[in-house]
């Protein structure tokens, strides 16, 4: 029975058809996916923090509103896809409670300062834009409701790169001093960046299987040398050097070679030895912490309202 | 005539402070809300708030001319050159400070916006005519709050009525009119504060005796702000805001 059920499961993925919520898939294609989603939305909550440091402090109104509508589209994309994953079977406190215990992974690009202004625009441009190589293929993944929620983050995303490479170029054409600050934010955001589309083809064992199943589309290395190759040439517009003396067109190739990754310090990242684990992690128990009550009174409130309006009709 | 300029652009100032430095503080909360959904609530009302102050810089910007911007106005002020009243620039403390703080300005925020659609002062009357519509819903916003944690838990209420109490102080500034305010209200530009002032109170009594909290005893009233005597709050704040513009003179952003 069950052979069949999954033979018929992958003959809808070879086809193309989407995945729903109610129909049979094996329990290692839910969990993949709902341990993909959650983590997924994790980093949407999580990548708030670093920006979120700087609208206070953004240097001008026009920026001040573009950055605290960026930030909040994060949280929008946070909520989308917390409710895709609920479809697959967990609560959004539970995941949040795995978040919060460490359990759960977010994204390590998130781990890392944003020190100056110009960490806004290496963000928006490198970061964002690494998300949405990773990402405009999820648009097709096999997954219904995860795919239609990337149709929308996608849209956002393109233009918040947009407006973090708008940033950068601000800044290369600016003082020597913004000049300095543009190259320090690509030097610091550049090797995480690259990090972000995870390990080696051939340290990536998940990989095989989730490409089967069309949860992804193309492999690690294939998108991450897409991005260098789209990168050097925008870092070109902006008078910045990437900080890789390995970088160099290989003709015969086709593509841009790199330097070897430190995935020493990608691995430590994610083990929880970044520079702001610690930190972002606490930010995230401590809202949660300190908005208990409110969450608590809300639901109190809810439930004396529903008891009141029961009363009414029941005297009626 | 230059004068009068000048009383206009300190009343458009004082209209764009409130809002821009309430809206500084609330950004402060992007990120760390008690549950996302407001989050996002909150950053829309500040993004409002701030899309208004920009509004009304820009104006203040135009009517004093030279090299005016919006960006000067809001970054290169000091605390005693900003005109907003004492309330908005207190510290967000925790969410019942801040539901509170935002109620108190709501209410009084959506009067004056309901008496500024009628300003003499044609720009004024656009801006507050496209205010108004966020105002009603911020308002609606706060006073939802504002009951739903007065009436919530033992503990939501306690937060609730310590908060009243502690900011309670800093409600009345709006309604002690400034001499601009007063020259501004002849003029048939500015708003009628007294009448603010009754309307405030019945809307904030309806609300507090829907959400079981009580209205403070005490009567005393802090003020300054709108002379530019601030807390001491404000010039943290300031260093905060203006601090790229600061250190980088003269640089583009």
């Amino acid at each position: 029975m069950e052979i069949k059920l999954e033979e018929i499961f992958q003959e809808k993925i070879d086809q193309e058809i989407k995945i729903e919520p109610r129909d049979w898939m094996p329990e290692k294609y839910r969990k993949t996916l709902l341990r993909q989603i959650s983590q997924h939305a994790h980093s949407e909550i999580v990548g708030m923090l670093p920006e979120g440091n700087w609208i206070t402090r953004a240097p001008n109104l026009r920026r001040k509103v573009a950055l605290l509508a960026k930030v909040q589209d994060e949280a929008g994309h946070g909520l989308y896809l917390y409710s895709a994953a609920e479809t697959l079977g967990m609560s959004r406190d539970e995941m949040l409670e795995e978040l919060h215990s460490g359990k759960a992974k977010y994204s390590s690009i998130f781990n890392y300062p944003t020190l100056t202004w110009a960490d806004m625009g290496a963000i928006g441009w490198l970061v964002d834009g690494a998300a949405i190589m990773n990402q405009v293929p999820l648009c097709r993944t096999s997954y219904g409701p995860y795919a239609r929620a990337m149709v929308r983050v996608c849209k956002e995303e393109s233009f918040h790169q947009r407006q973090g490479y708008e940033i950068m170029l601000t800044l290369s054409k600016g003082t020597e001093a913004q000049k300095a600050m543009a190259q320090d934010a690509l030097n610091r955001w550049w090797w995480p960046s690259i990090m972000m589309f995870g390990p080696n083809d051939d340290n990536s064992p998940n990989s095989a299987q989730s490409m089967k199943w069309k949860i992804k589309r193309f492999s690690n290395d294939e998108l991450r040398q897409k991005f260098v190759d789209v990168t050097v040439a925008q870092t070109e517009i902006l008078g910045l050097t990437i900080p890789d003396k390995d970088l160099k067109w290989n003709a015969e190739r086709g593509h841009y070679d790199f330097g070897t990754i430190n995935w020493d310090e990608f691995f430590q990242v994610v083990a929880g030895n970044g520079p702001c684990n610690k930190q972002r992690l606490k930010a995230r128990v401590d809202a949660w912490e300190n908005g208990a009550w409110v969450r608590e009174a809300a639901s109190a409130y809810a439930e004396k309202r529903e008891a009141k309006v029961k009363n009414q009709i029941e005297a009626a | 005539m230059a004068e009068s300029k000048d009383i206009l652009i300190d009343y458009v100032l004082h209209l764009a402070d409130n809002s821009m430095i309430l809206g500084q503080r609330n950004a402060e909360w992007c990120g760390h809300g008690p549950v996302l959904e407001q989050d996002i609530a909150l950053t829309n009302i500040t993004l409002d708030l701030i899309g208004e102050a920009r509004s009304l810089y820009q104006y203040a910007a135009e009517l004093k001319g030279g090299d005016s911007t919006e960006d000067s106005m809001a970054f290169l002020r000091d605390v005693m050159q900003y005109r907003n009243t004492l309330l908005l620039e207190q510290k967000n403390t925790d969410w019942a400070y801040t539901i509170t703080r935002q109620f108190f300005y709501d209410v009084f925020h959506y009067y004056l916006q309901e008496a500024l659609v009628n300003s003499s002062d044609e720009r004024l009357k656009e801006i507050a005519k496209k205010t108004i519509k966020e105002s009603t819903y911020h308002l609606k916003w706060s006073s939802e709050w504002m009951i739903r944690l007065g009436d919530g838990t033992e503990i939501s209420h306690l937060k609730m009525q310590n908060a009243l109490n502690d900011l309670w102080e800093y409600s009345g500034e709006f309604f002690i009119p400034s001499a601009t305010e007063i020259e501004m209200q002849s003029q048939g530009i500015g708003a009628d504060l007294n009448a603010l002032s009754v309307k405030w109170k019945s809307k904030v009594e309806e609300i507090l005796n829907e959400a079981t909290l009580n209205i403070p005893e005490s009567s005393f009233q802090q003020k300054g702000g709108k002379t530019g005597l601030h807390s001491e709050h404000m010039g943290y704040i300031l260093a905060e805001m203006q601090y790229l513009q600061r250190a980088y003179p003269g640089a583009e952003w």
